[in-house]
């Protein structure tokens, strides 16, 4: 009977919190700067921290107070930036931008000492693996942010090249004459 | 109302929260560094404090003692302040985007405060009434928002001062929350009882 009560009491409890909550949320929201919001939709959104800001939201909202270049954001790379330029109506100035093929992190089995330390700092799960096994990268979820390359202790993470396999490769593009 | 008036300044400075009973130390080191910030963090959590004192002595005696299910006080007292502290959170995001910002992790925190938890647990072992107890909820806060505001006063002098380096920052900060809890504890002498 006790059990009845208890979770019949906290459901209707919690929903009754939840309507609340609801309501006041509605009533008190604030109205955030729309650009703002646009230019972190358009960010990768891993709070990856390289801009040197602590995560994508104060980044577009530095980018919007006109503190931080559209050329912020190293995992956006250049295509982020042209967008962010557009954006904004800022001029872009493209030279501190290493056009850098696609990376992703890769782990050298001959290396790795199953130390857990680089999917503690993996902003998004890419790396799996269990202490004292060795690790592997996802490749599809890495986004190449090289955390994980600056606290593995034997240097076993590297970031290379994407290769292109059957399904990604595509033929280059015609160079111009004279370029 | 002699009676009411020296409850609030009882539970205020003679059984103080933070000073006296040492709840609710982590705002009190933590968001003590400026004025500012620690006379908002009081005031945040009077609000909170006082309305959860009121909330949970209804859900104890209108919905737990009734159906018999005491066991769940804890858990639905947490789940009150949860939503006390939401609703503050946006209430103060909505009214002061400054203060918003400076009190930051610390607001949402308040959850934790577990001078929150105290109070309303507290409130249930003295068998007070609803009266008694939100009176209690708000001495209790008065008390936190007045050490606060000291003690962010002291620090903010602390910095300035030439203090030996190995006692510089979070050290000379317990030091001095030590001495003003003894002093603290000299209202206890001043109770009729």
């Amino acid at each position: 009977m006790y059990l009845i009560y208890a979770l019949f009491s906290l459901t209707l409890m919690g929903m009754a919190f939840g309507y609340l909550l609801g309501i006041a949320a509605r009533h008190f929201k604030v109205e955030d700067n729309p650009l703002a919001e646009k230019i972190e939709a358009l960010m990768p959104g891993s709070q990856c921290g390289q801009c040197g800001y602590p995560g994508c939201r104060p980044a577009a909202e530095a980018l919007v107070a006109g503190e931080a270049p559209p050329t912020l954001c190293p995992p956006g790379g250049r295509a982020l930036a042209e967008q962010l330029a557009n954006l904004l109506s800022l001029e872009l100035d493209l030279s501190g931008v290493d056009d850098h093929l696609p990376m992703v992190a890769q782990v050298d089995e001959t290396l790795c000492i199953g130390c857990c330390r680089c999917y503690k700092v993996c902003p998004t799960d890419a790396l799996v693996g269990a202490s004292k096994m060795i690790h592997v990268v996802v490749a599809d979820a890495c986004i190449a942010c090289g955390k994980c390359v600056d606290v593995c202790p034997t240097e076993c993470l590297k970031l290379h090249p994407v290769r292109p396999t059957l399904k990604t490769w595509r033929w280059p593009k015609p160079l111009l004459a004279g370029a | 109302m002699n009676d009411y008036l020296l409850l609030v300044l009882g539970t205020a400075l003679a059984n103080n929260v933070v000073l006296v009973k040492f709840l609710g130390l982590c705002p009190f080191m933590g968001v003590s560094r400026k004025l500012d910030s620690a006379t908002g963090m009081g005031l945040a959590t009077t609000f909170v404090l006082t309305l959860t004192a009121v909330l949970s002595w209804l859900i104890e005696h209108l919905i737990l003692a009734p159906l018999g299910i005491g066991f769940l006080r804890i858990l639905t007292f947490i789940l009150v302040i949860a939503v006390v502290v939401q609703f503050t959170e946006m209430v103060i995001r909505k009214s002061s985007p400054v203060l918003y910002q400076v009190l930051g992790i610390f607001l949402p925190l308040i959850t934790t405060n577990c001078a929150v938890l105290g109070v309303a647990l507290l409130n249930l072992q003295q068998e007070s009434t609803l009266g008694q107890s939100a009176l209690f909820g708000f001495g209790s806060a008065l008390g936190f928002t007045l050490v606060m505001v000291i003690f962010a006063g002291m620090r903010e002098r602390l910095a300035l001062m030439n203090v030996p380096e190995s006692f510089s920052g979070a050290p000379i900060g317990f030091i001095t929350a030590g001495i003003l809890s003894l002093a603290f504890m000299g209202f206890a002498g001043l109770s009729p009882h």
